[in-house]
């Protein structure tokens, strides 16, 4: 079973972040909120593993949920 | 023009039971001449066990609404004598097309698998599958199968013991009663008999009203399926275009939970709704409309010891995806074969609690389908409204988010799950054809198809196997279908049920599910797996 990769993985972690925060610059909360949600299907579709995104959304969901 | 759905097909007839100085007792009576009660009926005269239908109507049902009718369904009807006369008659189409807001996001082309004799599916108004199924049972009748069709009778007491039920049967002329030993009972979702044993439905999970209406019309739609998520003339909702025979279209709009149910059936609500669909030029005519509720739920059990519960009566889905008739007539294929077994002493009564395990499993499958269908297109909160939008802009540019856009299933049969009625498993052999899967059809090189050589009782299938092999090991009682796949021949059977195996044997139940497989013949071995989808004690 694969399983959700929790190490450094990021080619420039710095730079991702700041292209995160770019891409919402000047949106409303709706079309942040919009974007945010075709990110989440793309990149899911990408790991496209049901154990490996089952991981992410409990981790995502963390203990106080 | 008198429709189909207003002639009166089995009027009602004093019979002699109403006279009889003491209750008459049946074998069978079979409460709803719907498409699942007509299927029973069928299936049980087909075996020689006599039937009573009862129905307190003495009609097809009015309007389209069933109009699915899935490849499994067709396989069922084949073996009821009337698959020919659906696929004449229905409408077969490829093409869908899903529209968001006011723009086609995308197509799809529904290439049927190959090798099957029947398609994915046909679209039928279910009128014309009832009149079918009822012209079939008095084609029985007239060739003296033991059948009885009693029109404007309607049960209003039941009463049950562990040996047999008595019914109380009300008509024109007055009430009867009769006794029964076992009472079908295929009288829809709101089932009259499961209110009188006082039992309910449970695990309501979705709430909905649909208008459906059946317009003629002159256009030139195409014989495609277009489903609407949020398109302009139905803020917020969906909609539904599939064609049906005769020029007939069928229409569903999505109205929301809350609304005036009457208000919303008057023709002056309704034109404007689908002028605004189809355009002001086209013309049409209005020939049906309801509207729609459902639930997704089921009964805890669907045996209630001489009462069996079969169709809607027993779950109700959402409409997306076509599972109410065709899950209906798929318990009653599971089912009648086990109470013939049961009534002609063949089997014990307990092999019924496989038709419970295994329909009740089947249900739990399509309401898991139609609900998830159902959250797609009607999002119950902001936050799966919003995903839900996410994957139909994107299916709109890239093809890997159209497999996520869920605007109903298609309606598939269930595999069952490992029990004592199946035989454990050789997993080396193609999981396609496992213990607990219905067979695959395949063409055979002298152009039958593979279902067309299963009978009415068990059939072994013996592949790449001799005769003289099998007749050393002494006589069967089965139907023994003996298939090559060397050199050559019929390769598709090869791959749906050898693989990378030499021979196979595999035991068919009469509902053309798999009992057992082995790659080796061993008489013993298939004599008890017999008795093992039989129920019997070993």
């Amino acid at each position: 079973m694969n399983t959700l990769n929790l190490q450094p993985n990021f080619t420039d972690g710095d730079e991702f972040y700041e292209r995160l925060l770019n891409a919402h610059e000047g949106l409303i909360k709706e079309e942040s909120d919009a974007l945010n949600a075709r990110l989440i299907i793309l990149l899911a579709n990408h790991i496209g593993d049901l154990n490996v995104l089952d991981q992410a959304i409990i981790l995502a969901k963390g203990k106080g949920s | 023009m008198n429709k189909i759905f207003e002639r009166s097909l089995y009027p009602y007839h004093r019979h002699p039971d109403q006279d009889a100085a003491d209750p008459a007792h049946h074998p069978v009576v079979i409460i709803g001449a719907g498409p699942v009660g007509l299927c029973a009926a069928i299936d049980l005269a087909q075996r020689n066990i006599p039937v009573v239908i009862v129905d307190d109507n003495d009609k097809v049902s009015f309007g389209s609404r069933a109009i699915c009718f899935a490849k499994r369904t067709l396989e069922i009807c084949d073996r009821l004598g009337v698959g020919d006369q659906l696929v004449e008659k229905g409408v077969q189409w490829n093409l869908g097309k899903v529209f968001f807001d006011q723009r086609k996001v995308y197509e799809f082309n529904l290439l049927a698998e190959d090798g099957h004799q029947r398609p994915a599916f046909i679209n039928l108004q279910q009128y014309y599958v009832e009149v079918y199924l009822f012209e079939r049972l008095k084609a029985l009748q007239d060739a003296s199968a033991p059948i009885d069709i009693r029109g404007k009778t309607k049960v209003t007491e039941l009463r049950q013991t562990d040996s047999h039920a008595t019914l109380c049967l009300n008509t024109p002329d007055g009430s009867y009663e009769i006794l029964v030993d076992w009472v079908l009972a295929c009288d829809g979702a709101n089932s009259p008999t499961r209110q009188m044993l006082g039992l309910d439905f449970v695990g309501r999970v979705f709430e909905d009203n649909f208008l459906i209406a059946d317009v003629t019309m002159e256009a030139n739609f195409p014989t495609e399926r277009w489903f609407w998520f949020d398109p302009p003339f139905n803020k917020g909702q969906s909609a539904l275009l599939h064609k049906q025979p005769d020029g007939v279209w069928r229409i569903d709009l999505q109205l929301g939970w809350d609304i005036d149910k009457e208000e919303e059936k008057k023709p002056e609500n309704v034109l404007p709704r689908l002028k605004a669909m189809l355009g002001e030029e086209v013309k049409f005519d209005l020939d049906w409309v309801s509207i729609y509720t459902f639930q997704c739920r089921r009964m805890e059990r669907f045996v209630h010891n001489r009462v069996i519960f079969a169709g809607d009566s027993a779950h109700q889905v959402s409409p997306f995806g076509a599972r109410g008739a065709n899950s209906g007539i798929q318990d009653v294929d599971n089912l009648c074969w086990k109470l013939t077994a049961v009534i002609k002493g063949e089997a014990p009564k307990t092999l019924l609690e496989s038709y419970n395990s295994e329909r009740v499993f089947a249900a739990d499958e399509n309401i898991m389908n139609s609900t998830r269908s159902t959250d797609f297109i009607t999002p119950k909160s902001d936050i799966s409204r919003l995903f839900r939008d996410a994957v139909l802009e994107l299916s709109e540019h890239h093809a890997f988010a159209r497999p996520l856009v869920n605007s109903g299933r298609l309606s598939l049969p269930s595999y069952y799950a490992q029990s004592d009625y199946f035989g454990t498993d050789i997993e080396t052999l193609p999981n396609i054809s496992r213990p607990g899967a219905p067979c695959p059809d395949v063409r055979l090189d002298d152009g039958r198809f593979l279902l067309q050589t299963l009978s009415d009782g068990f059939s072994l299938l013996l592949l790449n196997l001799s005769v003289e092999q099998i007749a050393s090991k002494g006589s069967f009682a089965f139907n023994l279908i003996l298939l090559d796949t060397r050199i050559g021949h019929n390769q598709k059977l090869g791959e749906r049920y050898l693989g990378n195996a030499q021979s196979a044997i595999y035991l068919i139940r009469p509902d053309q599910y798999i009992a057992a497989r082995w790659t080796e013949f061993k008489k013993a071995t298939i004599k008890n797996a017999l008795s093992a989808a039989l129920g019997q004690e070993l």
